[in-house]
């Protein structure tokens, strides 16, 4: 009935728990990295963190001269005024920091119109003033706080506490990374990339929950295999589905970012490498750690295996 | 597999009206016009980013809001000693965070406590917080002074009832036909946010943040401000910086003020041509500036706007029409302004540009382009993915994908919901996750058959194994969805919208239309070794 080519290899038997310790230590490794540049480096904060200007410009005619705006703005007397050349040739990003107060930021924004001149279009101005920023950056750990914590209820709900627990560590360990990520290539952290960390820990969770349905589901079908081969099975029974999906939702994102404009990039740079990251913990962390927090097998004893599912050869 | 008849008429019902709450978006206005009232005919709107405009947040400046309660309050404490026979050892004085009433006879402490009580208001709407709540403390000091002491709910019911004014002030000001499609609105306690979609210069808005507070003071007729400033300016006087540059010694206290004014346009002088605005007192106004200008002909009086002195003429003869000029070396563009902003009234207190974001009309069209491509080249490549992996079954999934986005544009056309850029991400990610329902769905069915199942069970087990997962899965994200809606504005919310309705759309196409398909193609297998008979009969051609 599928006349389709079968992209990924059935019937693996890739023993990943059995190797946790490397996944695992891979792991914590990239943690480390990324926690350590967070804490020395830090993130390169846009204007909704930061407060300050972004300006968008385009050159009406010829290609622009980056230096030569950079210079010609950073003698009015604004602080470092940064210019980033973006997309086409013409075009340009300019970044004033943070002013005294509102007042000035407004003033400020007005002196690089009027430096600019009519040579410009003004394609996008953002000010953010100190007061907004530090609540945009409240909110969004609210924000970001509150999916953790509502994923993991859920997860809770629906499984056991190991699932929920292992499951948001492998979560946490998704935003961490990416978080990470940002730092080490330095690229802005805006509003939109939160977003995109949300999106990408409701992303992960889809994935890590596909895992852990067919782990709760091979511990009603197996009574007495042991934890480390049923979960095994578990991660490759689903590997296909995981490999697919994440190809596809990969190539889908991979246009956005290609194709998207200067305003979604970090957010499709955050998509793009979100994926790839939480569809590796998923094969290859979340079991690990269900398995350290341990499964009450006896928990699902109680249920009756529906009758004729054949099990799939590996019988213990 | 089973599908009654019913079903499969609401699945088809569904999606045909998913396509027709689709179409309005796809047609002209003039077209939509004659379509049958029946008929949705509502459009996505495009937000901010997409179609171009202004998205301005204001903040109040609630000090400034504080100072002049707490002014009116010492005037009102002062009339109230006065009026009660009672004496005052100075005057009130704005001290402590509240005005402090010394008294010049401490034995006439309690008396003074009571007169000055009675001044406190009680909170409007208060009887939800309780009947005692009033918008001040009124406490006696020692044995010889009454403190009078805004209180916090006091405090935040003015802030409240100002923002609410200024909303109104500002929405008069700038859209007073109401036709520009602006979003005026409060948020949070003390802050307008304002949505101006095609504007691109955040000059025309600071113009109706500004106070617009004119008042009306006589200029001292012999003491410059010069000689002022050397010396100390007399008591009852104060300097204030002039629109032209220079300075002018003006009577603290105001003659007439702006409220008093019934009616404000602009115009051009009929010697001179220049422009100028042109205004109006109402009755008590009018005889108050008859009054002053017959007993102080000859003397200069100051137009102040916003502690700014705009003009200071002399008063050639008394004024007794209640009807008067400013000429103030005003652009055309500024009258206009002045007197939109006088006629609508004064601002309760300054509002302050705390974030703006604006992006040009050409940025928004760019930004669509590039969604639209993006869009359509992450479609493509689901497609193809899809073909080469499942074969027909793929182009089912396909089916069920397409049909998702179409429902998620049908669902924020009914809504009136707002399409943004990261709106557009949250659409395109959609098309990836979407497939996902799918692909768990095939993966269940193909391990089923590896199992040794026959086809209809295969087919029956990839639905119902996967169903929980699915949901399992969507759910989670789901919760992502609405936590970024409840907490982001403008572009997140938008974000948050699409991604949300995607999943539920996901969840609906992959059980029903997905399903639907499934059968119809088990339904048309000459190779039937498959137990149980299928009732799934649509009228179909043979």
């Amino acid at each position: 009935m599928f006349k389709g080519i079968d992209f990924f290899p059935h019937g693996t038997k890739w023993d990943v728990v059995g190797k946790r310790f490397w996944f695992v230590g891979l792991s914590w490794v990239l943690a480390l990295i990324a926690g350590g540049l967070l804490m020395t480096r830090g993130l390169n904060y846009g204007v909704d963190f930061k407060g300050g200007a972004l300006i968008e410009v385009q050159q009406k005619a010829g290609d622009l001269d980056v230096g030569l705006l950079r210079d010609k703005l950073n003698k009015l007397g604004l602080g470092d005024v940064q210019v980033q050349s973006v997309g086409k040739g013409s075009e340009a990003l300019i970044r004033v920091g943070q002013q005294v107060d509102e007042k000035a930021q407004a003033a400020a924004t007005d002196k690089v119109r009027a430096a600019l001149g009519d040579g410009f279009t003004i394609r996008r101005t953002e000010v953010v003033g100190p007061a907004v920023s530090a609540e945009l950056k409240r909110t969004s750990i609210i924000a970001v706080i509150v999916s953790l914590f509502g994923i993991f209820l859920y997860v809770w709900f629906r499984f056991e506490w190991q699932f929920a627990v292992a499951a948001i560590i492998a979560l946490i360990h998704d935003v961490f990374i990416t978080a990470g990520m940002f730092s080490a290539l330095w690229i802005e952290f805006d509003l939109s990339v939160v977003a995109a960390l949300l999106t990408l820990a409701g992303y992960s969770i889809n994935d890590t929950v596909v895992v852990f349905d067919r782990i709760r589901e091979n511990l009603r079908k197996f009574k007495k295999m042991p934890l480390i081969d049923l979960m095994n099975l578990a991660i490759n029974e689903t590997l296909s589905r995981t490999v697919l999906t994440s190809t596809v939702t990969f190539l889908a994102v991979l246009a956005l970012y290609l194709f998207g404009t200067e305003v979604i990039h970090g957010f499709s740079f955050a998509m793009l490498f979100g994926i790839l990251i939480g569809s590796y913990s998923s094969i290859f962390v979340a079991a690990s750690m269900l398995l350290a927090f341990g499964v009450k097998r006896d928990g699902w004893t109680g249920e009756k295996v529906a009758a004729g599912i054949a099990a799939s050869g590996k019988k213990s | 597999m089973h599908f009654s008849r019913g079903k499969v008429l609401t699945i088809i019902g569904v999606c045909l009206f998913g396509l027709l709450a689709c179409l309005p978006n796809f047609l002209s206005q003039s077209t939509l016009d004659k379509w049958p009232s029946f008929l949705p005919h509502s459009k996505i709107t495009l937000g901010l980013d997409l179609q171009g405009g202004a998205h301005v947040l204001a903040g109040m400046d609630v000090d400034e809001l504080r100072r002049d309660w707490l002014e009116k309050t010492r005037d009102a404490a002062r009339a109230a000693m006065i009026k009660e026979q009672l004496t005052l050892a100075g005057l009130p004085a704005i001290a402590q965070g509240g005005v402090m009433v010394r008294l010049g006879k401490p034995e006439q402490l309690d008396a003074a406590y009571k007169a000055l009580r009675a001044l406190a208001q009680p909170i409007s709407g208060a009887d939800l917080i309780g009947s005692s709540a009033l918008d001040f403390d009124v406490t006696r000091e020692g044995t010889d002074a009454v403190l009078l002491k805004p209180t916090a709910p006091g405090m935040q019911a003015r802030v409240t009832s100002a923002i609410g004014s200024a909303v109104e002030i500002v929405r008069n000001r700038c859209d007073p036909g109401g036709n520009k499609e602006m979003v005026i609105q409060r948020q949070g306690s003390d802050r307008i946010l304002l949505q101006a979609p095609g504007v691109e210069d955040v000059k025309v808005i600071e113009e109706c943040f500004k106070v617009a507070k004119m008042t009306f003071h006589l200029v001292h007729p012999t003491i410059g401000a010069e000689e002022a400033r050397t010396g100390r300016p007399p008591t009852g006087y104060k300097i204030l910086p002039s629109r032209d540059g220079g300075e002018e010694l003006i009577e603290s206290r105001s003659s007439v003020t702006g409220e008093q004014l019934v009616d404000a346009q602009p115009g051009f002088d009929q010697r001179t041509n220049e422009p100028i605005v042109s205004f109006r007192f109402n009755q008590a106004g009018a005889k108050i500036f008859g009054k002053l200008s017959s007993e102080n002909t000859g003397r200069r009086f100051a137009v102040v706007l916003d502690d700014k002195v705009i003009t200071a003429p002399r008063i050639n003869e008394p004024i007794l029409g209640g009807t008067g000029q400013i000429t103030g070396n005003f652009t055309v563009a500024e009258a206009n302004s002045l007197a939109t902003n006088l006629r609508s009234g004064a601002l309760p207190a300054k509002l302050t540009i705390i974030e703006q974001r604006v992006v040009g009309a050409s940025l928004g069209a760019d930004s669509i382009t590039a969604g639209q491509r993006a869009s359509i080249i992450g479609a493509i490549a689901v497609v193809v993915f899809m073909t080469f992996a499942y074969g027909l079954f793929g182009v089912f999934a396909v089916i069920a994908v397409a049909l998702n986005v179409l429902l998620i544009v049908a669902v924020m056309s009914l809504i009136g919901s707002t399409l943004t850029l990261p709106g557009i991400a949250g659409i395109v990610l959609t098309i990836g996750m979407a497939v996902d329902a799918n692909v768990l769905i095939y993966e269940r069915m193909r391990e089923e058959l590896r199992n040794g199942k026959s086809t209809i069970a295969a087919l029956d087990a990839g639905f119902d194994r996967a169903f929980s997962t699915i949901v399992d899965a969507n759910l989670t994200t789901l919760i992502a969805g609405i936590v970024m809606f409840w907490l982001g504005s403008g572009p997140i919310r938008g974000f948050a919208v699409t991604l949300s309705l995607g999943i539920v759309t996901t969840v609906f196409t992959a059980f029903t239309v997905t399903r639907l398909l499934v059968a119809w193609w088990l339904s048309r297998q000459k190779d039937r070794k498959v137990a149980t008979p299928i009732s799934f009969s649509p009228a179909r051609p043979s």
